[in-house]
């Protein structure tokens, strides 16, 4: 049995083992500070959003910084929490993220892939935002994405419902909360086929970029499936504003549904033109003419005014859901900014909780470690039911919902009813789905 | 031949509006000599125009429906407008003919906006190079977008077509064509004969006035008349409202074909001035044929089986058109010499 006798030289041994040990984590601390781009140095932490503040999604954009500035006042344990309340995971405290306050900067993406990618560099390399987050459109989403991959920053996508986001320009530092074509096809196909039969024919107008030919393959693959013919399939430039050359032809095409894979200003304008030139009254092989729009946005319908009454079309969120987590974001938001938000407005609020959340669970800034966090995440709470975030393409997969043109609203924000809650179930698809194959999330990539 | 009747329907349509704000930016071209890069701003303000109109139809007296809840569980609001208070069904009808009722707005609007822009701007940029009235009139009208960016917002604002003109004829019965054939909206039509209306009403005022005579005097030998003792510059500057005007009832008219958004008028900016260029600089008939000849091969282009044969034709028509005739008509297809040529 040996004895520990205390002397001079085992003491400043001891001391100095122990002065080692008490500094290691400080070493490893600084380290790991080092080891990731733009880990915070003070007290506080500063998110990047990037949304369209000009160009044609500007109104979108609009309301995704407002929900964005509630979610920053919600972490931060101002306001009423929203759906920090509801959020079944309870690592938010309200003391910001990691103890540090969120602060932000925000940026112009102007719906343009290079003026994005530039206001996102310069919101990471002169700003030091440790995270990205927004845009209303695809073609931008996928463009910042690559960029956040390259500078070693999480990317939480925004309004993005290209097929491909998360197919095959997926990345291991982007997610995506908000739905996309694939299950906009699945959600609504059997409801078309339920209202209009499964004998049809259908006709499409594309919008000639990533979400329209994603959107437009999906759709007609699910409609196809249940029965309907697509008897032509037309590209329209983005920047088309009469579309009455293209709804022309669709009159004598023997085609009796007009489906408008459109988005924003192209559907408020494809839409009028098609309901001037009559379609909605016509009938076509012995049946009424109808006309369906894949993706949805109350923004949008507000656009188009009357023209949406009866069209089907699905949407991620909607301020109607009786859930408690929408509850509460329609009452905080509603009651901060006087009319109730918008499905954009709903899943980059998600998003921003969804990275601090990670962040608090993951006990780090740290790409890698929050991107671990997100991967096969189980949520509820947040207004869509019980989510998952999958580890294979960083999608999350929910309930979509089925919604149609209110046939007599009661105020500007009540144009859409929802038809159908699809169940999580029925959208769901096989990372290798053909729509979804040809990339490679590849590896996290920290940066510095 | 049901399509191509249909596509020349289209052509007409688009060539009306091609027509109308081209022969405004003529008119200040000719007699002004400046090239407006602002103009497809001022089609853009007279839409808005219908937009304001509809708004003053239908502001509203508020009460609260206690039985019924809003989104966040207060009484709803229910909104009635004042016209109707007021005046019953002349209110309904007025709100229903707002895009109508709006023209007799938007003419002294306009033209009061274009007088001011030539006597408060323009002018100090008479003597400058054409360089820099373009980089001017081109910065004005991204200000002027902006302004409307920030009171009405970038999504577009419905406006629709009185009910009575709303929906489509079976216009092609009238010719020989079988039943539903050619279906056509009623307000496209309109839209096409108040075109030809204002282009002659202008080509008449110019003919047959004698403020028109001295006007046509003075786009061809400015400085002549000027020195019989006529104050040139002020009919000039009357002539710029008239031109805003003109575009101003033409962007009031599109609003039930295109919801207006505040980007509207940069869309149409570049095709107007192709139209310009292709009819000849300062030439009105030009202006008016290269409108109608350019939206009819757009629209003919546009077609599936064109479009087959030559993917994409429908982007490039207008241009590829306008570099054949420049090459063969160097001044466009009525342009004169000395236009832009010093």
């Amino acid at each position: 049995m040996s004895v520990f006798t205390p002397n001079r030289r085992g003491l400043i041994k001891s001391g100095a083992l122990l002065g080692t040990g008490l500094a290691m984590p400080t070493i490893f601390t600084a380290s790991s500070a080092a080891a990731y781009t733009n880990a915070p140095t003070g007290n506080g932490v500063t998110l990047g959003f990037n949304v369209p503040q000009s160009g044609p999604y500007a109104d979108e954009g609009a309301d995704e910084l407002r929900a964005y500035k509630l979610a920053v006042e919600h972490l931060n344990g101002e306001g009423d929490g929203g759906m920090m309340n509801t959020f079944s995971s309870k690592a938010l405290k309200g003391n910001g993220i990691l103890g540090n306050k969120v602060n932000y900067v925000t940026g112009d993406t102007q719906t343009k892939s290079d003026a994005a990618r530039a206001s996102a560099k310069s919101m990471i390399e002169k700003d030091g935002a440790v995270m990205i987050t927004g845009g209303s459109s695809s073609g931008v989403a996928i463009a910042v994405q690559g960029l956040c991959q390259e500078a070693g920053i999480i990317f939480m996508a925004g309004l993005t419902h290209s097929n491909d986001t998360t197919g095959k320009d997926k990345k291991a530092n982007g997610f995506r909360h908000f739905f996309n074509g694939y299950m906009s096809a699945a959600a609504l196909a059997p409801v078309l086929e339920e209202m209009y039969g499964n004998d049809r024919k259908a006709y499409h107008l594309t919008a000639d970029y990533t979400w329209g030919w994603t959107q437009q393959e999906s759709i007609a693959a699910a409609t196809e499936a249940k029965g309907w013919e697509t008897v032509n399939n037309v590209l329209t430039p983005l920047a088309t504003q009469d579309f009455s050359s293209y709804v022309a032809p669709v009159l004598n095409s023997g085609a009796d549904v007009l489906v408008l894979n459109h988005y924003g200003g192209n559907m408020i304008n494809s839409l009028t033109s098609a309901v001037q030139f009559g379609l909605r009254d016509k009938v076509v092989n012995g049946k009424n003419f109808e006309i369906v729009v894949p993706l949805y946005s109350r923004l949008m319908a507000k656009g188009a005014g009357e023209n949406v009454k009866g069209i089907f079309g699905s949407t991620n969120w909607h301020w109607s859901l009786t859930d408690a987590g929408s509850q509460a974001f329609v009452k905080s938001f509603g009651e901060k900014y006087g009319f109730p938000p918008s499905q954009a407005a709903h899943t980059v609020y998600c998003q921003t909780l969804l990275y601090a959340d990670a962040c608090e669970r993951a006990g780090t800034f740290n790409p890698c470690g929050v991107g671990e966090a997100l991967e096969g995440f189980d949520f509820d709470g947040l207004g869509n039911g019980p989510t998952h975030y999958r580890a294979d393409d960083h999608q999350c997969f929910k309930d979509v919902l089925v919604v149609k043109g209110k046939e007599n609203p009661t105020s500007d924000f009540d144009l859409l009813e929802v038809v159908q809650v699809t169940p999580r179930a029925q959208v769901e698809y096989a990372p290798d789905h053909p729509m979804f194959a040809g990339g490679a999330l590849g590896e996290c990539n920290p940066g510095a | 031949m049901d399509a191509i009747f249909l596509q020349v329907l289209n052509g007409l349509d688009k060539g009306s509006a091609y027509a109308l704000i081209a022969l405004g930016l003529t008119l200040i071209f000719g007699t002004l000599g400046v090239v407006n890069f602002a103009h497809g701003a001022l089609f853009m303000l007279g839409a808005f125009c219908a937009v304001v109109m509809r708004k003053i139809l239908t502001l509203s007296k508020i009460t609260l429906d206690p039985e019924k809840t809003n989104f966040l569980g207060k009484p709803l609001e229910i909104k009635t407008t004042y016209v109707e208070l007021w005046w019953g069904d002349v209110g309904t009808w007025m709100i229903d003919y707002s895009v109508l009722l709006s023209i007799g707005f938007a003419i002294p609007v306009m033209a009061l906006i274009g007088i001011i822009m030539e006597r408060g701007l323009i002018k100090h940029f008479y003597h400058r190079p054409h360089a820099d009235q373009i980089l001017m009139t081109f910065g004005l009208a991204i200000v002027l977008q902006e302004i409307v960016k920030a009171f009405f917002g970038a999504n577009p604002i419905p406006q629709s077509a009185p009910d009575a003109m709303g929906g489509a004829m079976d216009i092609g019965v009238l010719f020989g064509f079988a039943e539903y054939a050619v279906i056509y909206p009623y307000w496209r039509l309109i839209y096409f004969v108040f075109a030809a209306v204002v282009i002659g009403a202008v080509f008449a005022f110019l003919r047959f006035t004698t403020f028109g005579m001295v006007v046509r005097a003075g786009m061809a030998d400015r400085e002549t008349v000027g020195l019989l003792g006529i104050d040139i510059d002020r009919r000039f500057t009357i002539m710029f409202g008239i031109a805003a005007a003109v575009t101003g009832v033409a962007g009031v008219m599109y609003t039930p074909i295109l919801p207006p958004n505040y980007h509207m008028g940069m869309d149409f900016l570049v095709l107007c001035f192709v139209v310009v260029v292709v009819g000849g600089m300062g030439s009105l008939p030009g202006a008016v044929l290269a409108g109608f000849m350019l939206g009819m091969l757009e629209s003919f282009a546009s077609m599936n089986e064109v479009k087959a044969i030559i993917p994409g034709i429908d982007q490039i028509i207008i241009y590829l058109v306008a570099m054949i005739v420049l090459l063969v008509r160097p001044r466009g297809l009525m342009g004169k010499a000395g236009m832009m040529e010093d």
